[in-house]
Order: C-alpha cells, then sequence, then structure tokens
C-alpha cells in the first residue's frame, strides 16, 4: 500500500489509475518492496506527496526520472532549430579565438613581450606598471608557463573586446529607456548569481566540443555583465546640468551622446572593463572544464590527478595574471579620470 | 526699438507639473489654488497665466524667490519645458508649434544659455567649451577657434584657452559659460541665476561685466535672480514671480516707489534705496528759479546727498543730456528714502 491511495480513493479516480499502471521499468525502492526486505517505515516517515510518492499510488502520474527526460528530450528537439539559427552568428568567435590563440602562441616570445609592453605602455603611460607587467611576463617564462599564460591571456582579450562591443551598446540602451532596464536587469542578475557549471550544461550541448567558440560564449556571458551595468549607470550619472546645457544648445541625441554622456560616463565605462577582464580571467579557468586552453588545464589536471605542484604553479601564474590585468586596466582608468579633472 | 513689437512675448503661459496636466488645466483656469490643486489632484502648479513681453535690446529680469517658477519661466522659452498652454511667441513665430528639428535650430541659432552651475563640459577645455555652440552646429574648425578665442578674450579669459574648467575658480568658469554662450552669436541669451553661485565680489564684477557687454551687444537678455540688489542694478523690466504668478512687472524704479502688493513692499524694503533710485524716478516739474546746482538724471540718490552734504534745504536743478528735465528737492529725496511714505504718498 502506498501512502497517497486514500487521496486517489476519495477523488474516486482508483479505476482510472489502475488502468495506467506504468509500463516503467521497476525503481529500486519497488525492487525492494518485491524482494519483501523493505524496512518497517516508522509513522512519521511519510513522503512528501513528490511524483514518485503519488505515482506508487497512481500509475498515471509520471515519475521524476520521467520529466528530467522529457527536460533532455525537450531541449534536443528544439537543439537543431537552435543551432542552426545561433551556428552562423557565433561562427566569428571561434575564427577571433583561434586567430587570436594562434598569434599568441606561435609568435616568438620577444616580439609579444615587446608587443604587450608597448601596449602596456600606451594605455598607462606608468613606468611602474610596465615594470611589474616587464617582470611578471619574464616569470611566466623563466617557469615555462609563457604558453599557457598567453593562451590564457588571448581568451581573456577576445571575450573582453567582445564583451565591450556588445555590453556598452546595451549599456547605452538601457540607460534610454527604463522599459529595457527593467527587462535587462533580471536578466544580468541571473547572469551573475547563476552558477557557472549550470550553463556550461546546455552549452555543451549546443556548440561542439573542441570549437572555441564553446568557451568563448560561457567566458563572454559572464564576464559581460558588469560593463553593461556600469555602462547604464554611467551615462544615467551623468550631471543633469551638463546634460541640460547640450539641449539648451540644440544639440541632438547622438550629439549629446558622443559629446557630452559617453565622455562623462567614461570612467564608469573604465570601471566596468576592468571588472569585465577580471570576470574573464575567473572564468577561463573554470570554462578549462569544456576545452578552453590555458593556465586553467593545469589548474584542472592539478585537481584531476592531485598534483599538487602543478595546480600550485598554474595558480600562482594566474594571480600574477590577474594582479598584472588589474594594476594595468586601473592605471589605464585612473590616467582617464586624470585627463577628464585635470587641477592644477 | 519699437516697443510694441516685443521680441520675446508671453500670452497666457500655464505649466502644471504633472501626469496628466491638460486636465486639471480648466481647474487653475478657473481660480484654484496651488495648494488646492495638490491636495486635490496631486498635480503642481509651476506657471500661471504668465503674459510678458519682453523687448529687444533690453535685459529682463525675473525675480522671485525659490520655489516661485523663475527657473521654470526660463526653460519654457526654449522649449526645455513643455508648456501645459499659452504662447511663447519669439520674433513673431510661436515656439511652442515648432518640430524637433526646428526647435533645435531655434536653440542653435536664437538663444544661448548661461547657467547657474556653469554646466561646463569638464573633459574639454576653456577653448572648446567657448566653441562648443559652433561645433553643435557643424561650423568648421577655424570659425569655431576664432570665434571662441575672441570672446574669451572678450570676457577676460585671454590665456586661459587651454585650461580646463576645474583648473578655474567660479568666477572664472562662469565667464567662461557667457563666453560659450556669446559665441553663439544669438539674439536672445537666458541667464539662470548665472552669477547666484558666486560670492558677493565676483558677482558685482560679472554684474559689471554683464552691463558693459550690453551696452555695446544690445542683446535681448532675460536674467534670472533671487536677490534685489542684483535685478535693479541689471534690469530694464523687472518682472515679480510669487508662486508661478507674475505680482507685478514694470520699470525698476517704478516698482520700487510704488510696490503693488504687501509682499513686493516686503521685498524692497530691505533695499538700500539711496543707492539704487535715481535721480530721475523722483524729480518734480521744474518750478524754482534758483538751484544750488545741476545734477545727472541718472546718477543716484546717493550722490546727491553727498553733494549737498547732507543739508535738506536744497534744491537742485536735474539735467539730462544737458537739458533741464526738472527739479528735486532734498526734503522729497529723504521722503524717497523710507518705503512706507514714498509709496502711500504715490498712491
Amino acid at each position: 500500500m502506498a501512502t497517497y491511495d486514500w487521496f486517489f480513493n476519495a477523488l474516486g479516480l482508483r479505476d482510472w489509475c489502475d488502468a495506467g499502471t506504468s509500463e516503467a521499468p521497476m525503481s529500486m525502492a519497488d525492487l525492494f518492496a518485491e524482494t519483501g526486505n523493505a524496512v518497517e517505515e516508522p509513522f512519521y516517515a511519510i513522503p512528501f506527496p513528490s511524483l514518485d510518492a503519488l505515482n506508487e499510488a497512481c500509475g498515471q502520474i509520471t515519475q521524476t526520472r520521467d520529466v528530467v527526460k522529457g527536460l533532455e528530450e525537450g531541449f534536443l528537439a528544439i537543439r537543431p532549430a537552435l543551432r542552426t539559427i545561433l551556428d552562423p552568428i557565433t561562427q566569428p568567435l571561434s575564427w577571433m579565438l583561434d586567430g587570436t590563440l594562434y598569434l599568441f602562441t606561435q609568435a616568438p616570445w620577444f616580439l609579444i613581450m615587446a608587443m604587450l609592453l608597448l601596449v602596456t605602455w600606451y594605455a598607462t603611460r606608468s613606468v611602474s606598471v610596465m615594470l611589474f607587467n616587464a617582470f611578471c611576463l619574464s616569470f611566466f617564462a623563466f617557469v615555462d608557463h609563457f604558453g599557457p599564460a598567453m593562451e590564457t591571456l588571448a581568451v581573456i582579450l577576445v571575450c573582453t573586446v567582445i564583451s565591450a562591443i556588445f555590453g556598452i551598446p546595451i549599456g547605452i540602451a538601457m540607460s534610454k529607456s527604463n522599459r529595457l532596464q527593467r527587462m535587462v536587469i533580471p536578466v544580468l542578475d541571473l547572469l551573475q548569481t547563476l552558477p557557472t557549471f549550470v550553463y556550461l550544461i546546455p552549452l555543451i550541448f549546443l556548440f561542439p566540443i573542441g570549437e572555441s567558440r564553446l568557451y568563448g560564449i560561457a567566458i563572454t556571458l559572464y564576464a559581460i555583465v558588469p560593463i553593461i551595468r556600469l555602462t547604464d549607470l554611467g551615462i544615467r550619472l551623468v550631471d543633469q546640468d551638463v546634460i541640460e546645457a547640450g539641449n539648451a544648445f540644440g544639440m541632438n541625441a547622438r550629439q549629446k551622446l558622443s559629446k557630452v554622456e559617453l565622455p562623462l560616463a567614461l570612467p564608469n565605462i573604465m570601471a566596468g572593463l576592468n571588472q569585465t577582464i577580471m570576470m574573464s580571467l575567473a572564468m577561463v579557468v573554470i570554462a578549462s572544464m569544456v576545452t578552453a586552453p590555458g593556465l586553467g588545464v593545469l589548474v584542472l589536471r592539478g585537481i584531476r590527478n592531485l598534483e599538487l605542484g602543478v595546480g600550485l604553479m598554474a595558480g600562482i601564474c594566474i594571480v600574477l595574471l590577474a594582479v598584472m590585468l588589474d594594476r594595468t586596466s586601473k592605471a589605464a582608468l585612473s590616467r582617464i579620470d586624470r585627463a577628464k579633472s585635470k587641477t592644477s | 526699438m519699437l516697443k510694441n513689437t516685443p521680441k520675446v512675448k508671453l500670452r497666457g503661459l500655464f505649466k502644471i507639473f504633472g501626469a496628466d496636466d491638460k486636465s486639471v488645466l480648466p481647474h487653475v483656469q478657473n481660480g484654484m489654488s496651488k495648494e488646492e490643486l495638490l491636495e486635490k489632484h496631486k498635480h503642481v502648479l509651476g506657471l500661471q497665466a504668465i503674459d510678458v513681453d519682453m523687448q529687444a535690446g533690453e535685459i529682463t529680469v525675473v525675480m522671485g524667490l525659490s520655489g516661485s517658477g523663475k527657473s521654470t519661466l526660463i526653460r519654457h522659452l526654449n522649449r526645455l519645458i513643455e508648456p501645459t498652454a499659452g504662447e511663447i511667441v519669439v520674433d513673431g513665430e510661436d515656439v511652442t508649434q515648432l518640430s524637433q528639428a526646428d526647435l533645435r535650430t531655434l536653440r542653435q541659432e536664437k538663444m544661448s544659455m548661461v547657467f547657474q552651475k556653469f554646466a561646463l563640459l569638464p573633459h574639454r577645455t576653456v577653448q572648446q567649451n567657448a566653441a562648443m555652440s559652433l561645433e553643435v552646429r557643424g561650423m568648421d574648425k577655424e570659425t569655431q577657434d576664432t570665434e571662441a578665442r575672441k570672446w574669451l578674450e572678450r570676457v577676460g579669459l585671454g590665456g586661459y584657452e587651454d585650461h580646463y574648467p576645474s583648473q578655474l575658480s567660479g568666477g572664472m568658469q562662469q565667464r567662461v559659460g557667457i563666453a560659450r554662450a556669446l559665441t553663439a552669436n544669438t539674439d536672445i541669451m537666458l541667464m539662470d541665476e548665472a552669477f547666484s553661485a558666486l560670492d558677493p565680489l565676483i558677482r558685482t564684477d560679472m554684474q559689471d561685466l554683464l552691463l558693459e557687454l550690453q551696452l555695446e551687444l544690445k542683446k535681448t537678455i532675460i536674467f534670472i535672480t533671487h536677490d534685489l540688489d542684483e535685478a535693479l542694478k541689471l534690469a530694464d523690466h523687472l518682472v515679480i514671480l510669487k508662486d508661478g504668478a507674475v505680482v507685478q512687472q514694470g520699470e525698476p524704479q517704478g516698482i520700487l516707489l510704488n510696490p503693488a502688493d504687501p509682499y513686493i513692499e516686503d521685498f524692497v524694503s530691505d533695499i538700500n534705496r539711496a543707492r539704487v533710485l535715481r535721480i530721475r524716478s523722483i524729480t518734480n516739474p521744474l518750478k524754482s528759479k534758483k538751484f544750488a546746482g545741476d545734477v545727472e538724471a541718472d546718477d543716484n540718490l546717493e550722490s546727491l546727498i553727498a553733494l549737498s552734504e547732507g543739508d535738506t534745504a536744497l534744491t537742485y536743478r536735474v539735467m539730462s543730456d544737458g537739458e533741464p528735465i526738472g527739479e528735486l528737492n532734498m526734503r522729497d529725496l529723504v521722503k524717497a528714502l523710507v518705503p512706507r511714505i514714498s509709496s502711500t504718498q504715490a498712491a
């Protein structure tokens, strides 16, 4: 006798229930019951009326495992349609990632180092940041981790650029429309709070493993959030008096955006970019589980094979890379701040 | 300048803030008060039944305490705020009927604005800020530069072109604001409490600068202030607002001598009348034959008191452009210094 028999009896559904005794294979609990070894359950062990418990009382009710199976089948059913749409759209991402990875791994180390330091100097104009970056890059090379570090850097670079390309316009649109803002914010909250593993699962089925866009999308989805938020916030925080002045001198919407709002929101947008870079780094390590190359792979190896040293060394490199990226982008940000409000 | 063709004409201007302003308008037109409107309909009355003429080449000062609607009023002229009802006629054209594109053209070419908090672009140099109005219009770089340079020089900021606004003091920043408005080369200049954020000495400097520029440029200036001294110093035409309605308007000396209601009487009672009132305003017709001396009609009373050395028995002949226009007995002068007497006498 199942716990909830009385419920279906009371409703007069007994016949209907018995008519549909499920043909599904036996569950473990059924098996136990049949062998007669069922433990005598104490009276308070009433099961929650879950699908499985109800199924015991009435065969017409589906079991949880069928629902799970249905989910899977449903997803697989819409997969071809999703793929015909998503494949061509995301193809350029694969090319960008592969191209950048090729460049960063195939070019001679001294060229890459020189290029990176040049970029650092151009962005920060700070000798100390440049010296620090030179030290870090040399360290990677010295401990033979230059290759993986550059792979990680290449992935971060591409994902940050993609995030900026999509995130800034979305942020601008949000700042202009309260309705859009109300619609987008829950999505951003979701992307930020969802444990990253959760959305790795559907991504694995949507994109072929081994194609770089798989992890590219996973990283971008995670890292795009702060730049959208801070672009929106930055534009909304622009001094209303200055915007009014723009209006009073007859600026149109485009002029206001390019001459007033974006320049004044730039410090916030740059802060968002800094966050995006840092989140890309965090995610590129996790995404090594779905074939993202770089230092994450070594960390994963350390976890899988309990190779403590490998994991620790990769960890040290990741920390250095993180500090490097953070210092550089923050120095660039403060340079913009200084240029914006030069004080004598 | 023809007095009967005003540059800017406001007729029956109403502004009600709230979601459904048009539908509560009839209540206000039927005389519902600001408090009642807020209580019953949750709408805020901004402006009611404003009729003002602003003459070309004159400084029209709109004065009122905070919350009187003066900033709301000035923002109607270039429609930064949309009116609920009424007409705003600039050069014979009703601004309320303009399309967005025409409105932008109006703002670019006919009206420029100076703001209380300067509202300069912090990421641009003084020069680039001053050139902003021309840049918006799509003028070539060279014109922008020469014009901006010219006006910066004119407001006394020559040599500061490459500084950033945050490197300048408040007074200098507002000079940039004025240069920006002048560079736009518009007939009409709107000044929203332009000098209120400056300290008193700088403020006096800026007022003098404005009057000096005005002598030469003859712009139509609409100036908002809450400071009566400033209003009296600058105004050719003074409009006093209270609770979104015009309480009194006219020539400032006239308002000072004949305040229309207790509110304005209160307002003008703290003024140093000897400095503000001009001899012209209290001159009587010529009667006497003998005078202690000649005085200029546009001098203020203070200078005459100094001249007479406080002797109230004297009578002076008042001259304007070398012609005698009347006489002034020192006794009348002393009476004019006391608000109550002068107003009851005039009434």
